[in-house]
């Protein structure tokens, strides 16, 4: 990989999250009312004396410039505020409920892009009007179900049909593995449902594209069998564009997760940000909001780099 | 018009399924429902029936009422989400496609800054901010929207603004607001229809998906995404309104996403993929 497009991509890194930084900062301080006093939490009498004085300590009565300086700097060193209600650092709090998002999330991304491929090469090979008209039913129906809609009725079905299995919540893998598990099935399917219709449909157009190519009509010709003309010849050239999907995908799991573990009941960073608006629980909010988006464009950036490598030309 | 849709069966198909929900909704005052709001206690929970013919919720309210007037809410909040989103998003694309320069790179990095927060976890930072409630909730698809109108946008007005027929215009010294109106605005249209009708089905899902979160739309109004998250918790005794509720929604996105699907294949048979 050529030096100056690593460069010229790193410095593009940096400018997104100056920008993410700079907004995430902003929304707590566009919130309308006075955020002080809310800061000051619900069992201290309001003072003017109270206000000024955690003004001064938390940094509202600088310049604006002088508390995003003073914020970010903060959150360089790991340190991304207190909330309001327990006292904890709030990393200690996000800390402590990352790892089921985590699971969740990429546990969706290989059920669904490895379901995807196998399912696109499939319907590459169907043909005709009616396939078309099936798939492209089938692949829109796929991304506009709702997935917490999903969710629901796979869980009511489960409890009709099969009363003693516990479909809801979560225990750590560390602690039962299995129990871990079984308990993910329901929501990485919610989950990844809307992203396997979308990349096996890309797959497919993918590899039809590829089928339609020289090489393949010579790897035929000298007697290359069905599997490994799909598998090796087509789809080697169809996964470039999967995987930038699969990249801006995560995006979309991050977003849905928050909904799906609302509805599984699974403690992880969407059930912590949406209690932490019920609470006005600010700087949780935040710090929730700027990880997760952090993630989301570190994720991308390294789907990029990976795209480089894979295709050289996009790098030139 | 007939020999138009009979040769584009799916487009027609798309176009009825999307006009009947939404002519549906636009009557749902007049077209002899049950009043959405009241409640009749005595008739709680109960399934399909001839007086209810989807049912009852668990207030004993009806519950085909309630998702007519739900598409109305739902309809209502993402069509003025995405026309702002469309008028803010689409001027700043073209503005920026059509002037380059330094008022291109501003923008265009703004937008990617915006772009660069998953869709779900902005709007819900927007609602943080504004507080729940679904003009919140419209809002903040408008501002998540926004940057993507942009990028759409930008793309293929460069490819206008680099063509022949804009460059005879300014050799003849047009101004700048006729070039953009008369040249640039109508040739952009189709690809403005296509994506404003797949964007207003992704829309819908979120909107259903903040008002379940409770961030959307507040009790007592008629809502598909609080219907179902009020649903969730009467399921085993009366799996009716949920399933219902999330029927509706997908019917209204798979609409929309048909239309700007099939949409796509007819206005512009250059962008269809091989398929």
């Amino acid at each position: 990989m050529p030096l100056r497009f690593l460069a010229s991509r790193i410095v593009d890194l940096l400018i997104v999250l100056f920008g993410v930084s700079i907004i995430v900062f902003l929304m707590i301080r566009l919130i309308p009312g006075d955020a002080v006093a809310i800061m000051l939490g619900a069992n201290t009498e309001i003072t003017p004396e109270r206000i000024a004085e955690l003004e001064a300590r938390v940094g509202l009565d600088k310049p604006v410039l002088v508390q995003y300086g003073h914020w970010i700097w903060g959150v360089l060193q790991g340190n991304l505020g207190t909330s309001i209600w327990t006292g904890r650092p709030v990393a200690a709090e996000i800390g402590a409920q990352i790892w089921p998002t985590i699971e969740l999330t990429l546990l969706s991304i290989l059920f669904g892009a490895g379901l995807a491929i196998p399912l696109g090469a499939f319907m590459a090979e169907a043909r005709g009007k009616g396939a078309e008209v099936a798939v492209r039913i089938g692949a829109i129906a796929g991304l506009t179900i709702p997935s917490f809609w999903l969710g629901i009725v796979t869980i009511f079905l489960v409890s009709k049909l099969m009363p003693g299995v516990q479909a809801l919540g979560y225990v750590p893998f560390t602690q039962d593995p299995l129990g871990n598990l079984s308990r993910m099935i329901l929501p990485v399917i919610a989950l990844s449902l809307p992203m396997l219709a979308n990349l096996s449909r890309l797959v497919r157009s993918a590899m039809l594209d590829a089928l339609s190519q020289d090489y393949i009509r010579t790897a035929r010709a000298k007697g290359a069998g069905r599997r490994r003309i799909i598998y090796k010849h087509a789809l080697r050239n169809a996964l470039i564009p999967f995987i930038t999907s699969v990249g801006v995908s995560a995006g979309y799991l991050l977003g849905g997760a928050i909904v799906i573990e609302q509805v599984f009941a699974i403690p992880g960073l969407g059930r912590l940000v949406l209690g932490a608006i019920a609470e006005r629980n600010y700087p949780l909010v935040q710090a929730t909001i700027l990880v997760m988006t952090f993630a989301f464009v570190v994720v991308n950036f390294l789907v990029d780099l990976l795209y480089a490598v894979i295709d050289p030309r996009v790098s030139r | 018009m007939t020999a138009f849709l009979s040769r584009n069966k799916l487009l027609a198909f798309a176009a009825a399924f999307v006009a009947l929900q939404v002519l549906l909704a636009v009557f749902a005052p007049i077209v002899g429902l049950q009043d959405p709001y009241a409640q009749v206690m005595v008739q709680r929970m109960k399934g399909p029936n001839l007086v209810n013919l989807l049912g009852t919720d668990q207030l004993g309210r009806d519950v085909l009422a309630r998702i007519l007037y739900g598409y109305r809410t739902s309809l209502t909040t993402c069509v003025i989400a995405v026309a702002l989103a469309l008028a803010a998003g689409g001027t700043l694309g073209m503005l920026a496609a059509y002037y380059r320069g330094w008022f291109d790179r501003v923008t265009m990095r703004i937008m990617d800054v915006l772009f660069a927060f998953p869709i779900l976890l902005l709007a819900i930072g927007v609602i943080a901010v504004l507080g729940p409630s679904i003009w919140s909730a419209a809002i903040a698809i408008a501002i998540v929207y926004t940057p993507i109108f942009a990028r759409l946008l930008r793309g293929p007005a460069l490819v206008i603004c680099e063509s022949e027929y804009v460059n005879g215009a300014r050799a003849i010294g047009a101004s700048d607001a006729r070039i953009i109106f008369l040249h640039l605005l109508p040739n952009l249209a189709s690809v403005v229809l296509v994506q404003t009708s797949l964007l207003l089905s992704a829309a819908i899902l979120v909107e259903a998906s903040l008002s379940f979160l409770g961030l959307g739309a507040q009790p007592p109004i008629p809502s598909l995404g609080l219907m179902l998250s009020e649903g969730r918790n009467f399921l085993l005794l009366s799996p009716w309104p949920a399933m219902f509720a999330g029927f509706a929604i997908l019917f209204l996105s798979f609409g929309f996403n048909l239309l700007g699907d099939a949409l796509r294949d007819t206005l512009d048979p250059r962008l269809r993929t091989q398929e």
